[in-house]
């Protein structure tokens, strides 16, 4: 493998920057911003899952001492229903009505009206005052019931194959002749699976601060995923022209896609706006579960069909994922990602959207593909039983490698998708003794990662330090990692080298923190920013020394004549040069911006063990081995952390993390007391394995290395659990009431 | 927006009179994790608070003449933890106390809370009921005594008259060959609400299981006392067939809801799983005594 190994920096494990601020609890979050002046809004929520909004009335809470300003859909620009406009993977026809409900509530805690008051507990009480007429409507919440002939039609105008219909899209790949490719297989198994909704659970609940001058120049101050994406949607949603706007991004405190969207940000601005004071807005945490983005539950069919001798000739798919109350859920993940991890000439991958009334989703790691995949994997599973052959040399035999065609397009480029199999089949934990009520079980997965645009700028301080400034909110140690990136270009201790995230004002323009895809994005702007500064801190030595640019090198931090032909000098270093600097032509600085390409997909395979309480239904994660093609680790620390992470996230989907809701359409466990993700005594040391293949198409061989892990997750449990007991599980999440009734009912 | 007066007497009957005269307004504070919780979410509004943290008798741990414990209701989970001879002698009400909460909310909750607060999950009382717990309530008429069992009434409301205060725990001697246990079933391993809640107390003589006591939890509206299960479990050497019978009377005394914690069938079934579990426990200790 094209390891590169005498690096300095790139590969350590540094110190991250923003460590020692997020202990001692000094980093500032969104939620610790003040302003003198400041008000508080807060949101009127709908109560009902699907109520036409007759009329609002607003005049009682408007007289309310101490209120200052209210807010309705009226005041939010319309984007109406029959023109798509779209900003990224987001249509603002739908987001202006997910901010605020516009005919019609669409769900329970769907915002109706805004108000901002003196302080949080009169904004409260003059919610309360708003009256709100509604026709309450019929529901639906499940894809069955969204998709029956007579369920409730979340909205007219969206039709399906002619008709009124609460599937708002359709996205198909095809690869071969799917129809001949089942004729060809002499063992096929078809399967059919659910998921729930399951919500990203950053600990960080959304907030902003707000403040709007008269001339309308509108400064916010919230935590989310881009401050460019903030920007645009208020801009949008507000009618506030972008050049206006200045959105500076908090510390955030986790996001895993949740905050790819605005929720608070529109409605804050027009508060503020009416007003005349900065609005500060903080959601509960019940706010988060009612209305802010799960991902998608899902319905998934997959067929794959096979040779005895294991070669896989046909493989099927259809997905139901919901979108929640407004077109978009992930269905390309789980079309595109499902399939990818094999060479298969025929496939036939479709997916539907389906609306229903729960909040709309948002993205969450590896959108759709941890769905598709437990799907996949798991009859995967079935499969290799079926051909008596091991799981990982069945996807061995299968694996798509350099120049395999993935259904959804490409042709693969080098990819390390064989060494994670080959690393997880030599790895102990495949061989370790089970014991009683015991099992084990693989799953491998895929996802696209991504590129896109990005900003940078590498300045040189006067003390001769180094200043980057990026424009990607940092939720994966991408701080860190540039730092090591910038040193070792610059062959200086990294400490020397401090790495900020600009605000909409002070850095180009930068796509969202997602994807994957910031360090591969950014490392590449800050490389050719950081080469650009050397190639100037090359002509300054040539300049003092009266030498050719040419005849100078830069090492070790510092210029050197390229050869003994070039002159005798001693080396001039950072420092140095910087402290000449005014006298010889100026600031040293440099800014590159790129839409970036070759952001190649990642793969991953995993190996889980677990235990099975029979009496008490119980299953428990007792081993987990990650293996992950991560590229190049440029900070492994980081990458590590990534995949613990996703597994961590995976285990909570798989066992037990689902929206429970009650028979009025409302969820029940909106907190995380109910609402279970996986607390650290409920996890083994989840171990790592970082098969490194360099991306070929980035200056330091980076892969996207943050989604992939959560692919395999739920697949890898669900396969442990069945050879655990015999028993498979064809819906999450595997709660104890759910195996102990399945145990039961089974004998 | 409405004003709350706090008072912190450090007499019990400043906080009996104080706390009478403010009629269904009125909530007391010991540890505050369910109150303080409830006010933030809005679902209690007091018009007065009345702190009885400071009155000596309710933060007290005292060993009695006879060998048994009297314990305040306001003494913390953590302070119980440090008592030199508590949890060695009430090993299962000590591990049900810990139970409530985290690490940091045992800093500050307490057993009277958990029992005042009245949810049918709450960890320590089918310990407390397990162990034959009696409590002290002080009220404008005076004091009182009644079994642990005897105070809630149903979710959120116990049977203490208007103005009462609970005061005090007071736990029997232990004869030789006693032990107690708790468990719960709970999805996680810890942070979390029980699904089912099961104390078992009893004492050994012989082998012979001589006396016994079952309290269980979040499987009714109250924490029951199941005398069926201690009878089953009284006169055996506690063999398959007495715990067997138990574990049934432990699933027969059920009359549990479906909610978001669990099904009917699936807390009727392992509440005589969980007996099993926790009288071996028990009577594991029993023996090491």
């Amino acid at each position: 493998m094209n390891v590169i190994t005498n690096n300095k920096w790139i590969g350590q494990r540094t110190i991250r920057p923003d460590g020692v601020d997020k202990v001692t609890g000094r980093a500032a979050f969104a939620a610790d911003t003040t302003m003198p002046g400041m008000i508080w809004g807060k949101i009127l929520r709908s109560p009902h899952p699907h109520a036409r909004i007759k009329s609002i009335d607003t005049s009682k809470a408007l007289a309310l001492p101490g209120v200052k300003a209210v807010v309705t859909a009226r005041d939010i620009v319309d984007f109406p229903v029959d023109k798509s406009v779209m900003l990224g993977i987001q249509d603002m026809r739908w987001m202006c009505r997910n901010v605020m409900a516009r005919e019609k509530a669409l769900f329970p805690g769907h915002p109706v009206a805004a108000v901002a008051a003196t302080t949080e507990a009169i904004a409260a009480k003059a919610c309360e005052l708003i009256e709100v007429d509604y026709e309450v409507l019929p529901w639906a919440i499940e894809i069955d019931d969204a998709l029956k002939a007579d369920a409730p039609i979340l909205h007219e105008f969206n039709k399906f194959e002619g008709k009124p219909s609460n599937i708002a899209g359709k996205l198909e790949v095809k690869k071969g002749d799917i129809a001949q490719g089942f004729k060809e297989a002499e063992v096929v198994i078809e399967r059919t699976f659910t998921t729930r909704p399951v919500h990203q659970g950053y600990i960080e609940p959304h907030a902003c601060l707000i403040s709007v001058a008269a001339d309308n120049k509108t400064t916010i101050w919230s935590s989310s995923q881009g401050q460019f994406m903030v920007r645009a949607m208020t801009s949008y949603l507000t009618g506030i022209p972008q050049s206006d706007i200045r959105a500076i991004p908090a510390e955030i405190g986790g996001g895993f896609g949740g905050k790819t969207i605005v929720y608070l940000e529109p409605l804050a601005t027009l508060l503020a706006k009416k007003s005349g004071r900065p609005v500060k807005m903080v959601m509960t945490r019940e706010e988060v579960m009612r209305a802010t983005g799960p991902t998608s539950g899902s319905k998934s069919t997959v067929k794959i069909g096979a040779k005895k001798d294991g070669t896989i000739v046909a493989a099927q798919g259809t997905f139901y994922l919901q979108a929640g109350a407004l077109p978009g859920s992930p269905i390309r993940g789980a079309v595109g990602c499902s399939f990818s991890p094999y060479d298969i000439p025929n496939v036939l991958s479709v997916g539907y959207d389906v609306l229903s009334n729960r909040s709309k989703v948002a993205a969450y790691r590896a959108p759709g593909a941890p769905i598709g995949a437990f799907a996949v994997e798991c009859v995967m599973d079935e499969l290799a039983s079926a051909l008596k052959m091991d799981p990982l040399e069945l996807r061995l035999k299968n694996a798509a490698r350099q120049g395999t065609k993935a259904a959804h397009g490409p042709v693969f480029p080098r990819i390390g998708y064989v060494e994670t199999l080959e690393a997880a089949k030599a790895h102990p934990h495949y061989a370790a003794p089970l014991g009683k009520l015991q099992g084990r079980g693989v799953a491998s997965g895929f996802w696209f990662n991504a590129g896109g645009e990005s900003s940078a700028q590498v300045n040189i301080t006067e003390d001769g330090n180094v200043v980057v400034t990026t424009g990607h909110p940092d939720i994966g140690g991408s701080r860190a990692a540039i730092a090591n990136v910038c040193a070792e270009l610059l062959g200086i201790d990294y400490r020397r080298v401090s790495v900020l995230i600009g605000d909409t004002a002070t850095v180009g323009f930068s796509n969202l923190t997602g994807g994957s895809r910031v360090l591969f994005a950014s490392a590449m702007v800050v490389t050719q920013s950081t080469e650009k500064v050397i190639t100037t801190l090359r002509e300054r030595a040539a300049k003092i020394w009266e030498i050719d640019p040419e005849a100078v090198k830069w090492e070790n931090g510092a210029a050197h004549p390229a050869s003994p032909n070039a002159g005798q000098f001693e080396p001039l270093t950072l420092a140095e040069l910087a402290a000449k600097a005014p006298q010889m032509g100026g600031p040293i600085g440099a800014g590159v911006q790129l839409n970036t390409e070759g952001a190649e997909g990642g793969f991953g395979t995993h190996i889980c063990d677990v235990e099975v309480d029979v009496e008490l239904g119980i299953v428990r994660v007792i081993r987990y081995t990650a293996v992950q093609d991560v590229g190049r680790a440029v900070h492994p620390g980081y990458v590590e952390g990534q995949m613990q992470g996703g597994v961590a996230q995976g285990i909570g989907w798989a066992l037990n993390e689902e929206y429970i809701y009650n028979r009025d359409g409302k969820v029940d466990n909106p907190g995380f007391l109910d609402y279970r993700m996986p607390v650290c005594s409920d996890l083994p040391m989840l171990d790592t394995v970082m098969v490194q293949v360099p991306n070929p198409k980035h200056p330091q061989g980076v892969k996207g290395v943050g989604e992939v892990p959560l692919v395999p997750v739920m697949a890898a449990v669900a396969n442990a659990v069945h050879n655990a007991l015999g028993k498979r599980f064809y819906s999450l999440p595997m709660s104890p009431p759910k195996v102990l009734a399945t145990l039961e009912a089974e004998g | 927006m409405t004003d709350i007066r706090y008072l912190s007497p450090s007499t019990l009957d400043e906080a009996v009179s104080a706390f009478a005269a403010a009629g269904s307004a009125a909530r007391i504070l010991a540890g505050g994790t369910d109150l303080l919780v409830q006010m933030r979410a809005g679902s209690v509004r007091p018009g007065l608070i009345v702190d009885i943290k400071k009155i000596s008798e309710m933060t007290a741990i005292e060993e009695t003449a006879d060998g048994g414990f009297r314990v305040g209701a306001a003494v913390p989970g953590a302070v119980l933890a440090e008592h030199p001879r508590f949890g060695k002698v009430w090993p299962g009400v000590l591990e049900a106390v810990n139970l409530i909460g985290s690490t940091q909310v045992q800093g500050r909750a307490s057993a009277g809370g958990n029992l005042c607060n009245s949810s049918p999950a709450a960890d320590s009382v089918p310990a407390m009921i397990a162990a034959g717990a009696i409590v002290t309530v002080a009220g404008p008429n005076g004091r009182r005594e009644m079994p642990v069992e005897a105070v809630p009434a149903g979710p959120g409301r116990t049977h203490l008259k208007p103005g009462e205060i609970l005061v005090s725990f007071t736990l029997p001697p232990r004869p030789p060959g006693s032990g107690d246990a708790y468990l719960r079933m709970i999805p996680r391993t810890e942070m979390d609400i029980a699904v089912v809640g099961c104390g078992v107390s009893l004492t050994l003589k012989g082998g012979v299981c001589t006396t016994a006591r079952v309290g269980l939890g979040a499987v009714a509206p109250t924490v029951l006392l199941v005398e069926a299960a201690a009878k089953a479990l009284v006169g055996s050497k506690l063999d398959d067939a007495a715990l067997s019978a138990a574990a049934s009377a432990c699933s027969a005394a059920c009359r549990p809801i479906d909610d978001k914690r669990g099904t009917i069938a699936y807390r009727t079934k392992i509440a005589g799983v969980l007996l099993k579990r926790t009288a071996a426990i028990a009577a594991q200790r029993a023996g090491g005594n």
